[in-house]
């Protein structure tokens, strides 16, 4: 055999190169998350029972799509997780601003206050999740707390028809505005500080400073804030799975934790993977208004 | 107006907030040290005797402190006699969280570089298609996912976590991010040198990207760490559980044990107490990063 001598062109080498610098982590792209996708659109047409085994299917069309609108337990999870995002991510998103904002001026002692209001992001959801329901059960601080107010009749929380997801909202802001304020407070300090000199000696009133200068200029990060935000928020499982098991009746039941119970629970594959499809069009969905309306509404 | 004017006027401004900075320091404080309550309640909890714990009013600090509660979660010198043991629970987690740190970094390192700094073609489509993965929500996967270990044989084993754990894309964008922000004569430099692309990235590239990669690590250990979805569905067998679900099988054994219950959750948020202690200055990098566009 004679030397054997690839030659190949600089840019040919390069894209060779490229790729396979890629190629670990494009892999494991397509094998765990781009397949799977698309698997999970074949099974969403399909009756699947996993307990019948792998393969045995049959195609049924749009019936699981149409099904899930006359099932109860897909219509109240969808309207608490429409709910549960509704309150959580604009209270969340104001109470960091407004947060952020005083702690940046006038506060002492910046980073510890920070890292203080940091720590429930980073913990463990199961782990606060079982913290705050002794919180919430008959000995815990807020129990005791709303009693100290006064209330002879403090609602059994968790296990209230009406309280259930008020609870578990206030738990969820307390668990994710530490990672807003964190985000807002390192915004804040890329804020043009000439710009507030100038308003200082027009003598602006510290309101109308946060309202004219502080909110315009941090929009790019509340329009972020707010699309993860509301994405995070499509997907809470863990704390209603601990917390309140979907319940009482089906009072906080979300969408990820029915798609959990019929895909592991009742192993209905089909119908769980086309739930799953609704989640991800809800999803798709917000993220479409994230790349339209950056432009649009980000202003400054 | 001029400079003197103005540094007048900001002097004169600070002593009149000075009051002001006190209070709102101290309404601050406040707010943070209720939003810790829950966490300084479990920890006063976890150091109590069973029956303090429910006792009214509450005591924040207790009387005497009961380390011995750790001791029976942890079943130090015990035997597995429960379908949940912590310790092993916790080798599980360390485990898990250490291998699919140490890959997502490689991966996402190596996979940042290519998007950064090699002008191969097809690099801008490859890119959208990743941007478009990105959004992918893991629920949606998980189905498909389970049926894949399942047909393989994996479902029970410590694979379902660890293969798609290294393979982040989060984190590729955060190393992209990162290696953007090098100039481009550094890796010329090093080519003219003779260095070819592996050499460059890996002697010339990644020291210079150690801080990024150190913030990719903690949070994709606390990610792993934090996983409650995945290991519920992939790991049955209670030998392989991790801590999340170690937690969730000891609350169904324990009842109404509250102090065992608070010594159990406190130690599963050991690795944040030492993230927040060790690398403090890395998670705030790693938290912030992407997030604030310029």
């Amino acid at each position: 055999m004679r030397e054997k001598r690839i030659k190949l062109s600089p840019q040919l080498r390069t894209d060779l190169t490229g790729y396979a610098f890629l190629l670990p982590n494009f892999l494991g792209c397509l094998l765990f998350t781009f397949i799977p996708v698309l698997c999970s659109l074949v099974f969403s047409f399909t009756d699947w029972d996993y307990t019948k085994g792998l393969g045995n299917w049959n195609f049924n069309g749009l019936t699981n799509y149409i099904e899930m609108w006359t099932d109860d337990w897909f219509l109240a999870s969808l309207k608490n997780t429409l709910v549960y995002t509704a309150a959580v991510v604009p209270v969340t998103i104001c109470l960091a601003l407004v947060l952020s904002v005083i702690i940046d001026k006038y506060c002492l002692a910046k980073l510890p206050i920070c890292l203080a209001m940091l720590m429930p992001h980073l913990s463990s959801m199961v782990a606060i999740s079982i913290v705050w329901v002794m919180m919430y059960s008959s000995f815990g601080p807020i129990t005791q707390l709303v009693r100290w107010f006064g209330v002879e009749d403090v609602p059994k929380w968790l296990a209230d028809y009406t309280w259930a997801m008020p609870a578990v909202i206030l738990m969820m802001i307390w668990s994710k505005v530490g990672y807003a304020i964190m985000i807002y407070t390192s915004a804040i300090q890329g804020l043009p500080a000439e710009l507030y000199e100038a308003a200082d000696i027009d003598g602006a009133s510290e309101v109308s400073k946060f309202f004219k200068l502080t909110v315009p200029f941090l929009s790019p990060t509340t329009f972020y804030l707010l699309i993860t935000n509301i994405i995070s928020s499509f997907q809470v499982f863990a704390s209603i799975q601990i917390m309140t098991g979907g319940g009482p009746g089906n009072s906080t039941s979300v969408l990820v934790y029915y798609i959990y119970r019929s895909a592991f629970g009742y192993y209905k594959m089909g119908y769980a993977s086309a739930m799953a499809w609704i989640l991800f069009v809800m999803i798709f969905a917000v993220t479409l208004i994230q790349w339209r309306g950056q432009k649009r509404w980000v202003g400054y | 107006m001029n400079q003197k004017t103005l540094t007048a006027a900001m002097k004169q401004k600070l002593g009149r907030d000075y009051r002001w900075r006190l209070f709102f320091t101290a309404v601050m404080v406040l707010i943070a040290l209720t939003m810790t309550v829950p966490i300084a309640w479990m920890l006063s909890a976890s150091m109590k005797q069973a029956m303090d714990v429910t006792r009214l009013p509450i005591k924040w600090i207790p009387e005497y402190f009961y380390p011995d509660n750790y001791v029976e979660v942890w079943n130090i010198g015990g035997k597995a006699r429960h379908d949940y043991h912590f310790g092993l629970a916790y080798f599980n987690s360390i485990k898990i969280a250490v291998i699919c740190m140490v890959g997502a970094v490689l991966t996402s390192s190596m996979t940042g570089y290519a998007f950064a700094k090699i002008k191969f073609r097809g690099r801008e489509a490859v890119f959208l298609f990743y941007l478009a993965t990105m959004m992918i929500p893991s629920q949606i996967t998980i189905i498909p996912k389970f049926v894949m270990f399942d047909a393989l044989g994996m479902i029970g084993t410590h694979r379902t976590l660890i293969l798609p754990g290294i393979f982040t894309i989060t984190g590729t964008f955060l190393m992209r991010q990162c290696f953007t922000q090098i100039p481009d004569e550094i890796r010329e430099s090093a080519k003219v040198d003779g260095a070819g692309e592996f050499r460059i990235w890996a002697s010339v590239m990644v020291p210079m990207a150690k801080s990024s990669m150190a913030s990719l690590a903690i949070m994709v250990f606390l990610w792993t760490w934090n996983d409650y979805l995945n290991p519920l569905v992939f790991l049955p067998n209670w030998k392989l559980q991790t801590i999340p679900l170690a937690l969730t099988s000891f609350i169904e054994e324990a009842g109404t044990q509250y102090h065992l219950m608070m010594a159990a959750a406190a130690s599963a948020l050991i690795p944040m107490f030492v993230v927040f202690i060790a690398g403090q200055k890395y998670l705030i990098k790693g938290i912030t990063s992407g997030a604030v566009k310029g």
